[in-house]
């Protein structure tokens, strides 16, 4: 007769791991994780509030001096831009795509798709190639006779924006176009057949159907462009300072690693905070 | 954050067949917005691509349309030992970090999805962590770590740094693999004796290789393209080719940039394509 003390083996759990199998499995993770995520964020931070003892210093010093604000805000105002931005522009991206079928869609796709996997560096770089002072734009204008002198397009905020809604565009259109693709065509042609027009029936039917994928990509939009570094650096230049760059000159040309780590501190509470109070948005990205 | 919605968005792409769906009246509407989509798809394209026919282009400074094809800035770049040194250095790192994080995110993968983890959860959102985090704070953070313990500008600490970055993708790949397979398959081959590894190297890996194909090229793309977290962590020793990009452009700006970056580009969409090929092969023998 069987031991009814006996622990019941694993297996009886639907296939499912012991639980000290699932530990050692799961330690590379943890140890990765902990050393190369958890102790250098926790390290920064800490670093911000004790410099060397106690002090909130760093953190007043954001919103004591009036250029950090100014700069903050302007990385609010920037990525509330782009997020505009990329929504009109990407949306009718969207919208054409999910009413192809086949070859034109696999071709549109592709081009969204083909810059989403190309490094954000090259893609800066291709700004910079397009707006500089002897670049592509000023030279086709002038070429065309449009200007005589060149006109100043990089390093200005223009220019970030622009390159930034170019870099974040995809982010937008790929969730608007799951939710589009997922909203059956038969009430489109039944809104059609009670006599709408196609505008009523895409502003009454289409578009509120498609709200989910918005907002999933607005999200991201938005939450990318606050952190972002690479583009504003390059194509943005020592004038137009965003979080991130301003945390990149602390820290390189000024070492003022307590401050670095406060305002790094901030935009990591912001990133965290958006996330957490959109993430009903964002997990519908994720629906395979 | 873009394999979330490529997974979906080319998933929509494959499974529903073409047309019929085209429910705007024909006439200046339609006109209108196809040739607008048009606009913004050259947006889209030509600030990806332009960096091929600069590369090409006799003259050292900006110039389009270029004029004299050359291969020169091609030459360049392969002669120029710093240039050779980045990317084999980018190479290396990349290699290794797709190895380690494609081991890693697999084995921890499977212990979420088939196992019984305290925490799981808070694993799961820890995991997901460094997709969130804007890689300027993890890149000040590692600076901070690692320059005290002479990580910075070497291998070592390359290595682990974009692991860190890489293996979130392999573990959402992974687990959405894990979570479609059979378990039924993996409770067979126990119940015929195997055990528990010999089930996972024969059952379960075979079944799953697409998905850990695909985290291995997204873990491997992430490594090379990384451009932040490899400025701060670069020293005269250990540079990525992304580093070197960075300092020539603000340095340095000739065409074998633009040279160095149509082999970057190459690279990344010969991977991708592969990958995008694997999962429509997959996808057709799906039922």
């Amino acid at each position: 007769m069987a031991n009814p003390t006996a622990t019941t083996p694993d297996r009886s759990l639907a296939g499912q791991l012991s639980r000290p199998a699932s530990l050692v499995l799961a330690l590379p993770l943890v140890l990765l994780l902990g050393f190369a995520f958890l102790l250098p964020v926790a390290k920064l931070l800490i670093g911000s509030a004790f410099a060397p003892t106690l002090t909130g210093e760093h953190w007043l010093r954001i919103v004591q001096e009036s250029i950090f604000l100014r700069i903050l805000l302007r990385t609010v105002q920037t990525a509330a831009i782009v997020t505009i931005l990329a929504f009109l522009l990407g949306y009718p991206v969207a919208l054409v795509m999910s009413r192809l079928g086949g070859r034109a869609a696999m071709l549109v796709a592709a081009c969204v798709l083909i810059p989403l996997w190309t490094s954000v560096l090259v893609r800066s770089y291709a700004w910079i190639v397009l707006l500089q002072r002897t670049g592509i734009v000023n030279s086709t204008l002038q070429s065309w006779g449009l200007i005589d002198q060149p006109l100043r397009l990089i390093y200005t905020e223009g220019a970030v924006i622009v390159a930034m809604t170019h870099v974040l565009l995809p982010y937008m259109i790929l969730p608007v176009f799951s939710s589009l693709r997922a909203i059956p065509p038969e009430l489109d042609r039944a809104a059609r057949n009670l006599g709408a027009s196609p505008w009523t029936s895409f502003r009454a039917v289409t578009l509120p159907l498609s709200l989910p994928g918005v907002y999933a990509g607005a999200t991201m939009v938005f939450i990318l462009s606050l952190g972002f570094y690479v583009t504003p650096a390059l194509v943005g230049g020592p004038q137009n300072l965003t979080i991130a760059t301003l945390i990149g000159q602390q820290t390189t040309e000024l070492l003022n690693w307590p401050f670095a780590g406060a305002l790094a501190g901030l935009l990591l509470l912001v990133t965290l905070g958006l996330v957490a109070a959109f993430r009903r948005f964002l997990s519908f990205g994720k629906a395979a | 954050m873009s394999t979330l919605s490529e997974t979906s968005t080319v998933g929509a792409l494959h499974s529903v067949p073409g047309s019929g769906r085209s429910s705007l009246s024909p006439g200046i509407g339609r006109w209108l917005l196809n040739a607008f989509v048009g606009l913004v798809l050259t947006f889209l394209l030509l600030p990806t691509l332009i960096v091929v026919p600069m590369s090409l282009g006799e003259a050292s400074y900006i110039q389009f349309p270029p004029k004299g094809l050359t291969l020169k800035w091609y030459q360049a770049y392969f002669a120029d030992p710093d240039w050779m040194d980045a990317t084999w250095f980018s190479l290396k790192t990349a290699l290794a970090t797709t190895a380690a994080a494609t081991v890693i995110g697999t084995l921890a993968s499977f212990a979420l999805v088939r196992g019984n983890l305290p925490g799981a959860r808070a694993l799961q959102a820890l995991t997901l962590a460094p997709l969130i985090v804007p890689h300027i704070v993890l890149a000040v953070a590692l600076y901070l770590v690692f320059a005290p313990i002479g990580l910075t500008g070497n291998f070592l600490g390359f290595a682990i740094a974009h692991t860190m970055l890489s293996v979130p993708y392999v573990m959402l790949t992974v687990s959405a693999a894990l979570q479609r397979i059979d378990p039924a398959l993996e409770l067979a081959a126990l119940n015929c004796g195997a055990s528990r590894a010999r089930a996972f190297w024969h059952v379960v890996l075979p079944n799953i290789a697409p998905g850990v194909a695909a985290g291995a090229v997204f873990a491997f793309l992430a490594s090379f393209d990384e451009a932040t977290v490899a400025f701060f962590i670069s020293g005269v020793e250990g540079k990525t080719i992304t580093r070197k990009l960075f300092e020539d452009i603000d340095y340095n700006l000739t065409p074998v940039i633009a040279a160095a970056s149509t082999v970057m580009v190459v690279l990344s969409l010969v991977l991708m394509g592969g990958v995008e090929w694997l999962r429509s092969r997959g996808a057709s023998r799906e039922i």
